[in-house]
């Protein structure tokens, strides 16, 4: 992976200097709150409900052991033993004390990490596919391109103060696992009739309180055009963009507010000034960035005991059949290390669990670890001779959960349970929502059903691209939830419609098993997973099962 | 006609460990929502807030919250101001934990 190079390394540490004098004026009363909060936004750090909050950038999800390790550390030492990974491939630490955060930023610096830039109105965290570099579909390995970004939009002067927040992500493969659609552009990489590797650029993709999917400005640019298109099209939205209005103040509104095809036309004009000033330094810069993130070693080997193992070893084949992916290198797999643990918080480490999570990616991982957006850990490249050693080492700390893709590997973002914004839990209706399905041992017989839970409009938690989407609100003082179905975030992505009323807290577990059991009844065979059920029969007999005569002999 | 001023309670996070307090009668930051001083009149609950949040070394974002008299002194009426009282459900962090024998 990208290691820093003395540029960074000191740009970070001036910036962990900046703030650890702008802390300290706070402290001494020299800044007030409303001059302090600005520049801690900047820095990552939040006041939430209950107390601070430090968001950490994990550029595309991508991390190595010894940043792990020292993510424990920080969590040892000045917060409560864990860390919370985000939608966003972030991590967040829920308790810091304020005079505390310069030691952690400078903890941070010490293994090339940094808070910056994960909040405020500017180019956020760029995500990408969490199997990048490692999935059997994939035409390029998204994250040089990811890099390349990172280093151009940090403390880029121009992007400092957008409209408002600006979300980029990336996948160097057809199949989207990036949710590219529902970012404020999205890069899928495609090929072209030459078979030239390029990317589909996806505009005005977001969800909120206007969810919409992003759309295609450029079918295919060339990859040597990513750095001044994307600039072209920040510029084009930091000039247009709204700044009277928060919520309309997003490039999604401006795209429809302007129309594609103006957009797309000023962007075009944008670009063809912006293109000749590079001059191909992007590209010198991409060249060195490559080279950083150059496969490692494939080991040539048998697959030895895997079959043996996943043949004998029910507990085993399980975990194969739901947390292994298709690793492009033969005698590979891809490991997904659920943070699901059924009645866990999703997302949710525990400093031992990320020390051993480090250890195992060095012995068995070739120290790689990835965080993907459904909050769970990767280490894309494993031996499947390793798989029997490593699943035991997992099983042994709480991290074997078989549970990737089915309905108790849930997205949910803090809601009120830590964060300022919400208007109703998330957490605990995703921990029963998975322990009610561990009760019946239904998960596995369901299969492949995405449920996603925010607990606000703000849709941190994705729900319009959940197949299930749970979004909690406060309706008169009491928490509410509302349902959706159908939705998608993959490169079939769509938004999920709206059921009908919302159902009180202890009626969303209750809610989502008649939605569930309506699927096994009238499912065509196992074949056919929710989403295509639900594509194929419509809303109304979910609808039903919510709401109908059944529902509420049922309730 | 004018209507019933809802009670209403001081309350704020501490500038340096971001807890949740409350501000008391006697002008303390109590980390405790039942000790906090119930105001039942508007012109004095402008009055407490002002002088809260003139406290910019103790206290930050200082807000009128909604509460009711109980048994022990104010009581909260919203389940975000109820969870304030107590910290995660997740989790015994926060004031559930802080302040277990209390």
């Amino acid at each position: 992976m990208y290691d820093y190079a003395d540029f960074d390394e000191a740009f970070v540490r001036a910036r962990v200097a900046q703030f650890s004098d702008q802390v300290e004026r706070r402290l001494d009363g020299s800044l007030t709150e409303d001059e302090f909060r600005p520049l801690r936004l900047m820095n990552g750090l939040y006041l939430q409900l209950h107390a601070y909050m430090l968001r950490v950038a994990i550029p595309y999800g991508t991390i190595n052991p010894r940043q792990m390790r020292q993510l424990a550390y920080i969590a040892d030492t000045w917060d409560k033993g864990y860390g919370h990974f985000t939608t966003r491939q972030n991590i967040q630490f829920n308790w810091p004390k304020l005079p505390d955060v310069p030691a952690i930023l400078s903890a941070l610096a010490d293994v090339g990490m940094h808070a910056i830039q994960t909040s405020g109105n500017c180019v956020r965290n760029v995500t990408a596919d969490h199997f990048a570099g490692a999935a059997a579909d994939e035409i390029e390995d998204p994250r040089p391109y990811a890099e390349l970004l990172r280093q151009w939009s940090t403390d880029h002067p121009e992007f400092q103060f957008l409209p408002r927040k600006f979300k980029i992500a990336i996948t160097g493969a057809p199949n989207d696992r990036a949710v590219t659609r529902a970012h404020d552009i999205g890069l899928r990489m495609v090929r072209n009739a030459a078979g030239e590797p390029g990317f589909e650029v996806l505009v005005g993709g977001g969800l909120g309180r206007t969810p919409l999917i992003g759309q295609v400005t450029r079918d295919f640019l060339p990859v040597e055009d990513l750095l001044p298109y994307v600039e072209a099209v920040l510029s084009v939205y930091n000039t247009l963009g709204r700044r009277d209005n928060k919520y309309k103040a997003r490039i999604k509104i401006t795209l429809h507010e302007t129309g594609k095809e103006e957009l797309s036309r000023m962007i075009e004009e944008r670009f063809a000034e912006l293109r000749p000033l590079f001059g191909g330094n992007d590209q010198r810069l991409l060249d060195d960035i490559r080279a950083a993130f150059a496969t490692p070693a494939f080991r040539n080997a048998p697959d030895g005991a895997y079959d043996d193992f996943y043949k004998a070893d029910p507990a085993f084949r399980s975990w194969a059949d739901t947390n292994l992916a298709a690793h492009r290198a033969p005698g590979y797999a891809i490991v997904t290390i659920s943070l699901k643990a059924h009645g866990q918080t999703p997302g949710d480490a525990s400093s031992d669990q990320m020390r051993l999570i480090a250890d195992l990616a060095e012995r068995y991982g070739h120290s790689e670890i990835r965080i993907s957006h459904e909050q769970n850990v990767i280490l894309p490249h494993v031996h499947k001779s390793d798989l029997p050693a490593l699943h035991a080492a997992l099983s042994q700390a709480g991290l074997a959960t078989a549970n990737v893709g089915l309905i108790s590997d849930i997205i949910a973002c803090p809601g009120m349970d830590y964060c300022a914004l919400a208007t109703a839990r998330s957490i605990p209706i995703a921990t029963e929502i998975a322990e009610r399905f561990k009760a019946l041992d239904l998960e596995h017989e369901v299969g492949p059903l995405k449920i996603k839970i925010s607990g606000c409009i703000n849709a941190c938690g994705h729900h319009h691209v959940g197949h299930i989407g749970i979004l909690g609100l406060d309706r008169a003082g009491v928490e509410n939830y509302q349902i959706t179905l159908g939705g998608d975030g993959t490169e079939t992505a769509a938004i999920g419609d709206k059921m009908g009323p919302g159902f009180a807290y202890d009626q969303v577990v209750p809610a989502i098993e008649r939605l569930v059991r309506t699927y096994l009844d009238k499912r065509d065979g196992a074949g056919e997973t929710f989403l295509m059920a639900v594509r194929r029969l419509g809303l109304e007999p979910f609808k039903e099962a919510l709401y109908g005569e059944s529902a509420r002999d049922a309730a | 006609m004018s209507r019933r001023y809802i009670p209403k309670v001081i309350t704020a996070n501490r500038l340096r460990e971001g807890d949740v307090v409350y501000q008391t009668a006697d002008d303390r930051w109590s980390p405790f929502h039942h000790e906090a001083e119930l105001i039942e009149d508007e012109a004095h609950a402008q009055l407490r807030l002002l002088h809260a949040s003139a406290q910019k070394l103790q206290v930050v974002g200082a807000y009128l919250a909604d509460a009711r008299p109980g048994p022990n002194g104010p009581e909260p009426t919203h389940f975000r101001e109820e969870f304030r009282t107590r910290g995660p459900s997740n989790y015994a962090h926060g004031k559930q934990a802080d302040y277990r024998n209390v």
